[in-house]
């Protein structure tokens, strides 16, 4: 089995891992389907308030590729179609049945012959949309052939969930989905090096690796760099591991099934363990008694590096796997903390004298050290200064400050030239948070990734 | 701590949009920020946490890495106060050395006044005019400024240095992180080509007579304030023993204020190397080919004085060591690829030689060398890049 070894990275010690138990979740009466989680997509409604749905009926589709449903994921009746400024639908609110009744797709999946097959049934599933593909970082596009199918089985992101336990004994959804999905393209899956992962290493029809370092070891980029580099004007197709098994359950059941494990962690939430949801469902029904009160939280859906900002009345988003809860830390007032010493926060490099009593053998000592995490920039935004600073967390074949700063011009051929079509906003996401000047990384990538398929599609 | 606060944001309420003193808005926020750390949140996306390291971090470590270098320079301006002026003929004592860092920090301190003043003073109404947060980029310029100047520079040409480069290097690029030459070497620049009398000679680098109407003492007779480059540069041949190897390396000899002492040096260099702030592989690829090309020099080179002069010499006399240290490595204006770097250092090490022996008309290179580093810097990086995205269109 292929090997790669990254030297660059890192891995933050922030505490609070879900522990590898299931909560019971109360299911809502409405579930509220919101557009604006699948990005880059116009929707176009298939529904109107009073229809009857079922799980896997089609909501509404996307104005550009008509073929691309975006199905419900629970039977009952659109109860609501909530519009906002200039008539943007902001969500379809289903008044959901007791016990969900599911479309038959009525299919076999040995007859799966022909990979146009394949792609027509994951259109048709509302499934297609947990396909993401590069160049560009956003749903697959339905009119491009993909040279290459990255998965990622594992995520190494601070507290991420244990893809392992998650999916124990679904390998053989797994297996249903690769061997489907081979027929469109190669299909390349990477193992956490080191890990048992008994059911991934068992995975046929498709190329195995082994990736071994710290965050962002577990990003699909990162491994498309190492293991198969992108050509140019190739498309390369990256699915989240949970979401294979969503594809993979329907393939083998014929029923679209969208129910996933989420885990909830973070120092500033409680219950921090795992809990079955449908996207719909309102977070608060795992956040809502689970994290502290007594100090202002920030509430994640995804993790502290790459995940967003949410509240209570947000709903679950098909993609999230994890919830995150950490201090806002708006409360904290800190007296000179550019010069003095900072021993509760974690400094990458070596600007604190805290990080001398990080050494190895004061930890052997007294084990590892507690830090603080909050949301606070600690600093201000400033002009990129420092130099070397993003490489040491970047570890692809791409200069990413020069990449940075060819996507704030937004000169097309320039971040071309430098790797953008491999890059999604989820792998600057370390140099955003060791940035010394607080530059927001990841809304550069994504404006100017967003920018560039608009000028090249 | 939590009073201080509340009475500070008060005042604060003054600069803000609408307020009394609306127009000092920036001013306020400096200090602001100086006094607090903001406690302004990540925005909805994009990473949620930061690393508690920032610009004001890093500008103050490099303030602090160069402080044995300043209290060094002024003990060695009052120092060679005392030597030039005859008054250590009956060796030091207690008293003298008191005397001498007295006189010192009295003849360093308004080099640094001024230069904060109009320096800070025009980042100032700059960033109120941009209505931006003011950088602490001026901080390490204006702190480095005074350092490798003489100590006789009149303050007035000071003034319009300082006032030079920050508008004219740095304010009209953009600020700080956008300008393409180290803002302290264009002053220094500046004065060097704009007023030369004042910064090449034998009487700029020792102060004979008054600081501010103390101690007047006149010179002693046979007294010759040159550096030891200068000498060189005129023809005369420099002492290479033992006891001058050592007096170059602890630095009580003429030369600018803060250039001559290699132990502070030598401290400021461990400090930033060990922050990771400034670059080792910029100070090694200078240091390394200023030796060798010296080195060179010494073997095949033309039949002068300095060609003559030994490569380690060369090494611990004048500001190369300064230079590489705490001027080349800015990282603004430095090669920003790793790989880039190296070039940038070795082409830093080998012109400041060259400069030196092959030019009788400037006996010190490094200014010139590294400014000749920052303007070919973007091409180095350029070329360095180059490569990566042959490598990527090789693919297909």
């Amino acid at each position: 089995m292929q090997q790669i070894i990254l030297k660059r990275g890192l891995d933050l010690p922030i505490d609070g891992k879900a522990e590898c138990t299931l909560g019971s979740v109360n299911r809502p009466d409405i579930f509220r389907i919101v557009p604006d989680h699948y990005a880059g997509i116009t929707p176009k409604l298939d529904v109107k308030v009073g229809d009857k749905v079922k799980a896997g009926s089609p909501l509404f589709h996307d104005k550009t590729f008509a073929q691309m449903l975006f199905t419900s994921p629970v039977s009952g009746e659109v109860a609501e179609i909530v519009r906002g400024d200039r008539r943007k639908i902001l969500s379809i609110n289903i008044k959901a049945d007791a016990k969900i009744e599911y479309i038959d797709f009525k299919f076999k999946v040995e007859s799966l012959k022909l990979k146009e097959d394949v792609r027509d049934l994951l259109l048709q599933s509302g499934l297609w949309p947990l396909i993401k593909q590069r160049p560009y970082a956003c749903i697959a596009l339905p009119n491009k052939e993909p040279q290459a199918i990255f998965i990622s089985t594992f995520c190494s992101a601070p507290l991420a969930p244990d893809f392992e336990w998650v999916l124990k004994g679904q390998g053989s959804m797994l297996q249903t989905a690769i061997s489907a999905l081979s027929q469109i393209a190669t299909v390349y899956v990477g193992i956490k090096a080191g890990a048992a992962a008994t059911e991934f290493r068992a995975l046929k029809d498709c190329v195995l690796y082994e990736v071994a370092g710290a965050h962002p070891a577990g990003n699909v980029g990162v491994q498309i760099n190492h293991i198969r580099p992108m050509r140019q004007g190739e498309t390369i197709w990256t699915i989240g591991i949970q979401d294979l098994a969503l594809i993979g359950k329907f393939l083998a059941t014929g029923k679209v099934d969208m129910q996933k494990k989420v885990a909830l962690a973070g120092p500033m939430a409680y219950g921090r363990q795992y809990y079955n949801v449908l996207p719909g469902m309102p977070v608060s029904a795992i956040l809502k008694a689970n994290f502290h009160r007594e100090a202002p939280c920030r509430m994640i859906a995804g993790n502290v590096l790459d995940g967003k900002q949410i509240d209570l009345d947000n709903i679950i988003n098909p993609y999230n796997n994890l919830y995150t809860v950490i201090a806002e830390g708006s409360d904290k007032h800190e007296f000179m903390g550019w010069m003095l010493p900072r021993l509760r926060d974690f400094h990458f490099g070596n600007t604190d004298p805290g990080k001398m009593l990080d050494c190895k053998c004061l930890r052997w000592l007294f084990g590892p050290r507690q830090y603080q995490w909050d949301a606070r920039l600690k600093g201000g935004r400033r002009a990129i200064i420092v130099s070397g600073e993003y490489d040491k967390v970047f570890p692809m074949d791409i200069y990413p400050e020069q990449l940075i700063k060819a996507m704030i011009a937004l000169n097309l051929d320039k971040m071309i030239e430098l790797g953008a079509s491999e890059v999604a906003p989820e792998d600057f996401a370390l140099c955003e948070y060791v940035c010394t000047s607080k530059m927001p990384l990841q809304a550069i990538v994504r404006e100017a990734l967003d920018y560039m398929r608009k000028e090249i599609e | 701590m939590e009073k201080f606060y509340n009475l500070w944001k008060k005042f604060g309420k003054n600069f803000e949009q609408g307020g009394k003193l609306e127009n000092l808005s920036s001013f306020y926020d400096a200090f602001d920020t100086f006094l607090f750390t903001p406690n302004t949140t990540a925005k909805k996306t994009g990473s949620q946490i930061h690393d508690g390291s920032d610009s004001k971090r890093t500008m103050i470590l490099v303030v602090l890495a160069l402080v044995p270098c300043a209290l060094f320079g002024m003990f060695n301006v009052g120092y060679q106060h005392l030597l030039a002026t005859g008054q250590l003929a009956a060796g030091i004592t207690a008293c003298l050395w008191w005397k001498a860092l007295g006189f010192g920090i009295l003849a360093v301190l308004p080099l640094y006044l001024v230069s904060y003043i109009v320096g800070l003073g025009i980042e100032f109404i700059v960033a109120q005019m941009k209505h931006e947060e003011v950088a602490e980029g001026y901080l390490v310029t204006g702190f480095i400024l005074p350092l490798i100047l003489p100590i006789n520079t009149p303050l007035w040409q000071v003034a319009i240095a300082t006032a030079f480069a920050v508008i004219f290097a740095k304010e009209v690029f953009g600020g700080t992180g956008y300008n393409i030459f180290n803002v302290a070497l264009i002053a220094r620049a500046f004065l060097f080509f704009a007023y030369p009398s004042s910064m090449t000679g034998d009487s700029v680098f020792v102060r004979i007579g008054s600081t501010w109407g103390w101690d007047g003492a006149q010179a002693v007779d046979g007294f010759s304030g040159a550096t030891t480059l200068t000498q060189l540069s005129t023809g005369i041949a420099a002492q290479t023993d033992c006891a001058s190897i050592w007096a170059s390396i602890n630095g009580l000899m003429p030369g600018c204020v803060g250039e001559t002492c290699v132990w502070a040096i030598l401290l400021g260099a461990i400090l930033l190397i060990a922050t990771g702030v400034a670059s080792w592989k910029v100070m090694v690829s200078i240091i390394a080919t200023a030796g060798i090309t010296a080195y060179l020099f010494n073997a095949f080179g033309p039949d002068t004085a300095i060609a003559h002069f030994p490569w380690y010499m060369q090494l611990l006399n004048g500001g190369l060591l300064f230079g590489a240290v705490f001027m080349a490595t800015d990282p603004v204006t430095s090669a920003r690829t790793e790989c880039g770097k190296w070039i940038y250092g070795v082409l830093i090490g080998f012109i400041v030689i060259v400069v030196r022996v092959l030019n009788p008309g400037f006996p010190e290179g490094m200014m010139l060398a590294i400014l000749l580093g920052n303007a070919f810097a973007p091409l180095i990086d350029w070329c360095v890049i180059r490569k990566n995205i042959k490598k990527r269109l090789k693919r297909a």
